[in-house]
């Protein structure tokens, strides 16, 4: 690759040229480096989905073979009907804010915590990253059958060993995943996820201007003052990032879903789904209508959050 | 005492003077003890793995949990002698990684360089491409990357992931190396030209520097991501080139469950990522935030 740059690169040295060719030299120039990237995403992400939406309008299903041919827009009538699909477009959304919301919310309590300066703030630093380190499918196991079993899970464990504390033995066993499918999945992932929010927002409390937030408290406001108007906007676009962030990655998650629910119970959300028609199923045509389904759906919340990340790269984006 | 908040207590704050601070003081001992006891929760479902995997298989699936039970590697030892071996799995993971993320590093610095260094026109549409295709759903690729190297014979081969986590990988390092290329100051860069420095002598005296400690955080996060990736993997490989997450799902299902096993398992399979997580922890967010976060 830097072959081609220095190839194409104009040296300073090399003798004039007359002006057009120069600058169209130039532009070459700067495009050669980036072409290779270029080219390389739009061959493996963009023709898949164009394929995805050719197949989409197709009736195909591996089982019968001999039944291929054009659908129309039958598979998008049969996806927009399915009342699979509308259920798992709801957890969908249900999942991704929760787990957006409830860790953005707990990683800014921490966060706050851990600004202060105090004995082992290292230490905690380092506890707190440890979930977001264990490999995510890892993980998802980990709580399906150490935490959240009701025979010997922690969970429980820890119940049974409280009310034995208290001289009962008779501890309530719920079964986590049976009681609150959805709400399991989102409380693994809120554990995931708090980490990477905290730091986030750690980073941005770090970058906060100390010597106007020590005048504001000279002047006698209040910690809850100075948090409200001072620390809060100043947290306001670390907020969105984790938020903008959290949600690309959470939205198409797949792993806790595939293995805390296997998406039984309510938790199969959009990934899944799709998986489970293609790859179950082997309802091609159906399965790429709901991906373009999801494609536009992501599309028209990307521009909205786009529109947020640009105001946040605003700032640095002068050169 | 470093309990206290170090924040200078101005002492014309409040005529009050001592009891103010002493109040200060206790509330600070407290806020350390939840900041310690919100730790701990936090790491304590790793903890248990790791304990669980070191407990034999009885005393591992117990209630109450059996704490303080003797300690063996027994969980390991079956892990990996009995039944099918991890080790092809954990070297395909590691193949594909290793060799994805080296693929990202050389596409993404030329296009970094291109999008900041000396920008194209229009280079905010193109950073806003690449951030894009990871908004893209991937389940809407798996369908005609499955039936292409179904018809090509690339089912179940390792070169199809590593071009795929390349792919997916491609976007965030652009966005990162981009932020981290624009933190060379352009003085520098102008000076260098002045000085009759080609290309890649200023690459390589000027540029480097600055940016080396940010290709190592962007192939921290692309290994990372591709060491942990599954839909893909589990579709498009079997056994041949089966990655560590796909092992690590399928051993559940084979296997009945063997609590710890299971945890001796999922930890060897972290233990890369996590090893690389701890020793790297500010570049990884700094990183993971698209280096938007300094």
């Amino acid at each position: 690759m830097t072959s081609v740059a220095e190839q194409t690169a104009a040296r300073p040295g090399t003798p004039p040229r007359p002006p057009g060719v120069a600058r169209r030299a130039a532009g070459w120039a700067r495009r050669a480096p980036l072409l290779p990237a270029l080219v390389f995403m739009i061959v493996v992400t963009q023709l898949p989905f164009v394929a995805t939406l050719v197949i989409s309008f197709m009736d195909w299903n591996a089982y019968y073979p001999d039944e291929v041919g054009f659908a129309g827009f039958d598979n998008f009538k049969r996806v927009f009907t399915d009342v699979n699909m509308r259920d798992a477009v709801w957890t969908t959304i249900l999942l991704t804010a929760g787990v957006v919301l409830i860790s953005l919310l707990l990683g800014l309590g921490i966060a706050l915590l851990l600004d202060r300066r105090f004995r082992g703030r290292g230490a905690v630093r380092t506890m707190m990253i440890a979930p977001f380190l264990v490999v995510p499918v890892a993980a998802a196991l980990l709580w399906k059958h150490a935490l959240y079993n009701p025979e010997y899970g922690l969970l429980n464990g820890a119940l049974t060993r409280i009310w034995g504390l208290f001289g009962s033995d008779n501890p309530p066993q719920p079964d986590w995943i049976t009681n609150g499918p959805l709400w399991s999945v989102i409380f693994a992932l809120v554990w995931q996820w708090t980490p990477f929010m905290m730091l986030i927002l750690l980073a941005g409390l770090q970058g906060r201007p100390l010597d106007v937030i020590e005048a504001a408290r000279i002047d006698g406001a209040s910690n809850w003052q100075i948090f409200r108007s001072m620390t809060l906007p100043h947290l306001r676009q670390y907020l969105e990032l984790g938020a903008l962030l959290g949600s690309i990655y959470i939205v198409q998650n797949f792993d806790a879903v595939f293995t805390i629910t296997s998406g039984g119970l309510g938790t199969a959300n959009l990934p899944y789904t799709i998986y489970q028609i293609f790859y179950q199923a082997h309802d091609y045509g159906r399965a790429s209508a709901a991906a373009v389904v999801v494609v536009l759906g992501t599309i028209l919340i990307a521009t909205f959050a786009l529109r947020t990340v640009s105001s946040l790269f605003r700032e640095e984006s002068g050169r | 005492m470093s309990i206290t908040d170090t924040a200078p207590v101005p002492a014309t704050r409040d005529e009050r003077g001592a009891p103010v601070v002493k109040r200060k003081e206790r509330a600070g001992v407290w806020l350390t003890l939840l900041a310690w006891a919100v730790g701990i929760l936090f790491v304590l479902p790793v903890v248990w793995m790791v304990l669980t995997s070191f407990h034999s298989e009885a005393d591992a699936a117990t209630n109450p949990p059996s704490v303080l039970a003797p300690l063996t590697l027994e969980g390991y030892r079956e892990f990996f002698s009995g039944g099918a071996s991890p080790w092809p799995p954990l070297l395909n993971s590691l193949t594909a990684s290793i060799v994805s993320t080296a693929l990202v590093l050389l596409l993404s610095f030329p296009a970094a360089y291109a999008l900041s260094i000396k920008p194209v026109k229009k280079w905010t549409d193109v950073l806003f491409f690449f951030l894009s295709t990871k908004m893209l759903p991937v389940v809407a690729g798996l369908l005609p990357l499955y039936l292409f190297a179904q018809s090509t014979g690339l089912l179940d081969n390792i070169w199809l992931l590593i071009v795929f986590y390349t792919s997916m990988n491609l976007p965030i390092a652009v966005w990162m190396m981009r932020s981290f290329l624009s933190e060379v100051p352009v003085e520098m860069l102008e000076a260098a030209a002045m000085d009759g420095a080609g290309l890649t002598r200023t690459l390589r005296s000027v540029v480097a520097p600055v940016v080396m400690p940010g290709i190592a955080a962007t192939a921290l996060i692309c290994f990372i991501f591709s060491w942990n990736e599954l839909l893909f993997a589990r579709v498009l490989t079997a056994t041949v080139a089966e990655t560590a997450p796909v092992f690590l799902t399928s051993f559940v299902t084979s296997q009945g469950l063997f609590l710890a096993q299971l945890c001796a398992a999922a930890f060897v399979v972290s233990l890369p990522v996590l090893i690389a997580g701890f020793t790297a922890q500010d570049k990884l967010v700094q990183g993971l935030s698209l280096g938007s976060v300094k």
